[in-house]
């Protein structure tokens, strides 16, 4: 039981360990294009081997059979027996998919499905059989040179040894005889004649003459050094391969010769001895099937990982020690629960002060075991830029930047699917091919950049590309084609490229099967909004463009600013306020009737009243008295009216909907030290909405 | 006194599973990963037989067995190295390094113990 316990454990090793292999062999296919150096066709080389291996030992045949023609190519390559080809690098990637899928399955427990590999076998054997002459040659001399050139020569026997085993029917014969003489270094390998001659009396009587001629006198002799040689007699009618198997080791650096004894010299003994024959070494096929079995049989828990964490050592060591810290607190604040005297009074502050600081470091402490670096979500690029530009016949080098950088595990798995759809476009649409590159005096290849790093309390995540850019004529005339815009509208810069964001928008001429069918960029946005961050875009016209994500570092906790409407007490995100102002008058107007407007600066936002909104009783409902709450989302701002701002603290974050339900305008929940909850302010919801109401009115109303 | 069995292979579930099978047996196991750390180890502890696996980063099984075997202490050491079954030429260079002999994987557990079981 514990034993199938165990093995379990070791293959989940050899799981995790493949699909490591795997990523090392992908993103060593990617590098391997035109230079390709040896030790990085080696590490994908043994990486291939390494997998096949374990596949073979655990019992996942389909995923070792096929394997071993990836292996089989990777060696040709390795051995300089074949050229790296783009051709060949393009089936290997696939196959590389192939085995990740067939080993994903075996890890599920579930049948490995061989119609992927099926279709690549016929894939591979055509590469392997491309120039054949060249790559055969080595390789049929390697398979020559392999079975040892015993050649009977000196004193050896009459008759020489054929590498192939002897055929001979077995009733037709009562033993062999063997004529053994190895090669004075036998002993430096560490073979000894004796084990040898002990197996071969395991399959029959065995008798053995040693011939001792060429011993030295003692003062000569090195113990080292083999100077004797055998004729063996063994009476047992086994097959040739039987023996040579025994002598398999030696072979190579010894002269060996086989013959059989016929019945007749010995008749009699031959079946007796034959039937007593205790197999040397166990058929192959057979044993190898159980120990397939006991694995596939145990029950045990999916293999997919989800929901777990890779924690590094460090942190779980960093947090055991902080939880040890607040132990010791907890003691020396546990005394005044016993005993308070009021003299403690500064021990017992103290004693809180630390506590503060305990709770603090700890909380960073765990925050910091949900965060990964964002290179788990970069790493699936390198191949997904390399097989698009191959499909679309452009140029493109990717350059990966901050894979370092570290985010929350929640954020980090939903990114994933944005950063795809951005890292698409760009290529599709942004990147320029190659002769139209050259044309505009650019290098023929282009450089797609992917670059995360920390700015203030958000993470920024940058897909830039040197393509063409945004084309502003086309995104206004496709715009007011599909009735996005008023057709005379006036548009900055920033909002004519937000427009890409609209449902529906699409600016492709031609809807291709990658991207251009109109959903995505504002699935996009979406996405990111619901992860609290935002999105901005900036381009330049025959230059590039670069989409800009921020992110909040966790999901957990919230830097907020408190604010205070009547007696409603409500967080806003920091991050998202652009500024706070007390209006005056005369920077206030009102357009249409209702819509008031507020003049910040040299533009005029829209005042969202929040006692309105949320139906409460402010402390006055004239904004002069008021503080407007200049927030922006994606690059739109508004003000909101609010009676009074509180502190900045961080806030813990609470589902609303998991606890409530979802309310629009309110992004979560937090209880504040005393107990009271305060609703935390969607910000960005909040815009879209006051935004789309006002567009509706203004139809309305025209 | 306890046979210690030094197994060298960079993938570390064959790594586990050697050892898991050998320590079952009643062998005093200790892995490395490679010919480097195996050589570096047996360099300064004995050892009483090395099982080694050929393709390896940095230091490769049939170096190691070549390496090994210019040590005095490894002189009569026995070395089995773990090919594939199409590792003819492995062989005939692990051979010529001095290796005793073979494994052929996959293997299966009581293969290696009966092969280990040869060479002790």
């Amino acid at each position: 039981m514990t034993l199938d316990l165990e093995m379990e454990e070791i293959i989940k090793v050899f799981f995790e360990e493949s699909f490591e292999g795997l990523d090392a062999m992908e993103s060593g296919l990617l590098t391997l294009d035109a230079t390709a150096d040896r030790e990085t066709i080696n590490t994908i080389f043994r990486a291939a081997h390494s997998i096949k291996g374990g596949a073979g030992t655990f019992g996942f045949m389909e995923i070792a059979e096929f394997t071993h023609s990836v292996e089989t190519l990777l060696d040709e390559m390795r051995n300089g027996q074949r050229a790296v080809s783009a051709d060949a690098v393009q089936v290997l990637l696939q196959s590389v998919d192939v085995i990740r899928e067939m080993t994903q399955s075996a890890q599920a427990k579930q049948p490995i499905v061989t119609v992927g590999a099926d279709a690549l076998s016929g894939e591979l054997a055509r590469i392997l059989a491309q120039k054949g002459p060249i790559a055969a040659a080595p390789a049929a001399a390697g398979t020559a040179a392999a079975p040892p050139p015993v050649v009977a020569a000196g004193t050896a026997p009459p008759k020489p040894v054929p590498q192939a085993p002897i055929n001979v029917a077995l009733d037709s014969i009562s033993g062999w005889r063997i004529e053994f003489v190895p090669d004075p270094t036998l002993f430096k390998t560490c073979n000894d004649p004796l084990r040898i001659f002990a197996e071969l009396a395991g399959l029959g009587r065995l008798e053995v003459t040693a011939h001792v001629e060429q011993l030295p006198l003692l003062q000569a002799l090195d113990p080292s050094h083999c100077y004797l040689s055998w004729s063996l007699v063994l009476h047992a009618a086994v097959e040739h391969s039987r023996i040579i198997e025994v002598f398999d080791w030696v072979e190579t650096v010894s002269k060996i010769s086989y013959e059989p004894v016929y019945v007749g010299p010995k008749p009699g003994e031959s079946s007796a001895a034959g039937a007593g024959a205790v197999p040397v070494a166990p058929a192959r096929p057979a044993p190898l099937a159980e120990s397939a079995a006991a694995p596939v049989v145990t029950p045990a828990k999916a293999g997919s990982d989800a929901g777990s964490i890779r924690v590094a050592t460090e942190k779980v060591d960093a947090l055991i020690n902080l939880v040890g810290e607040l132990v010791i607190t907890q003691s020396m604040l546990g005394r005044f629960a016993e005993k308070y005297d009021p003299e403690d009074l500064e021990s017992l502050r103290r004693g809180l002060i630390q506590l503060a600081r305990n709770t603090r470091e700890l909380q960073e402490s765990v925050m910091q075991i949900r965060m990964l670096p964002i290179g788990f979500s970069f790493n699936r690029f390198p191949r997904l830029v390399h097989d698009l530009s191959r499909k679309l016949g452009k140029k493109v080098e990717l350059k990966l930047c901050g894979e370092n950088t570290e985010l929350d595990k929640t954020v980090l798995e939903k990114i994933g699917d944005p950063l795809v759809h951005l890292v698409r476009n760009a290529l599709d649409h942004g990147m320029e091919l190659p002769e139209k590159r050259l044309a505009a005096g650019k290098s023929e290849t282009g450089t797609l950049e992917l670059n995360a790093f920390h700015e203030g309390g958000s993470i920024i995540i940058e897909v830039k590309d040197d393509g063409a850019g945004l084309n502003k004529a086309r995104i206004l005339g496709k715009a007011r084609e599909r009735g996005l815009i008023e057709p005379d509208a006036q548009l900055t810069d920033d909002q004519i490229y937000n427009l890409i964001f609209v449902a529906g928008f699409s600016t492709a001429d031609q809807v291709s099967d990658l991207s251009g069918r109109g959903v995505g960029m504002d699935v996009v946005r979406r996405n990111i909004n619901d992860l609290g961050g935002t999105v901005q875009i900036f381009s330049s016209e025959g230059v590039g463009s670069t989409i800009r994500i921020r992110l909040p570092l966790t999901l957990a906790i919230l830097e907020g600013q408190v604010l205070r409407v009547g007696k409603e007490i409500y967080v806003a995100s920091l991050v998202s306020i652009i500024e706070t102002v007390q209006p005056t008058r005369e920077h206030l107007s009102s357009v249409a009737g209702r819509s008031e407007l507020f003049k910040h600066r040299d533009s005029y936002l829209p005042i969202i009243r929040l006692h309105d909104l949320f139906d409460i009783e402010p402390d006055s409902r004239d904004i002069s008295k008021g503080l407007l709450v200049v927030v922006e989302s994606d690059g739109r701002r508004v003000s909101v009216l609010v009676d009074e701002l509180l502190a900045q603290q961080q806030v813990v974050i609470k589902s609303l909907e998991t606890n409530f339900k979802h309310v629009p305008g309110l992004a979560g929940a937090t209880i504040h030290g005393d107990g009271t909850v305060a609703l935390i302010l969607d910000i960005p919801g909040l815009i879209s909405n006051f935004l789309e109401r006002q567009s509706g009115r203004i139809e309305l109303a025209a | 006194m306890a046979v210690t069995i030094l197994a060298v292979d960079d993938s570390a579930s064959m790594r586990q599973m050697v050892s898991f099978t050998l320590k079952h047996a009643g062998y005093t196991v200790v892995e490395a990963t490679d010919g480097v750390e195996a050589l570096e180890y047996a360099r300064s502890n004995a050892v009483n037989l090395v099982l080694t696996d050929v393709n390896m980063p940095r230091m490769d099984g049939i170096t190691l067995v070549r390496e090994l075997r210019q040590l005095d202490p490894y002189k009569f050491v026995p070395m089995l190295v773990l090919t594939t079954e199409a590792g003819q030429d492995k062989k005939m260079q692990g051979k010529q390094a001095g290796a005793t002999g073979w494994l052929v994987k996959p293997f299966n557990p009581e293969k290696l113990l009966a092969t280990i079981a040869k060479v002790l």
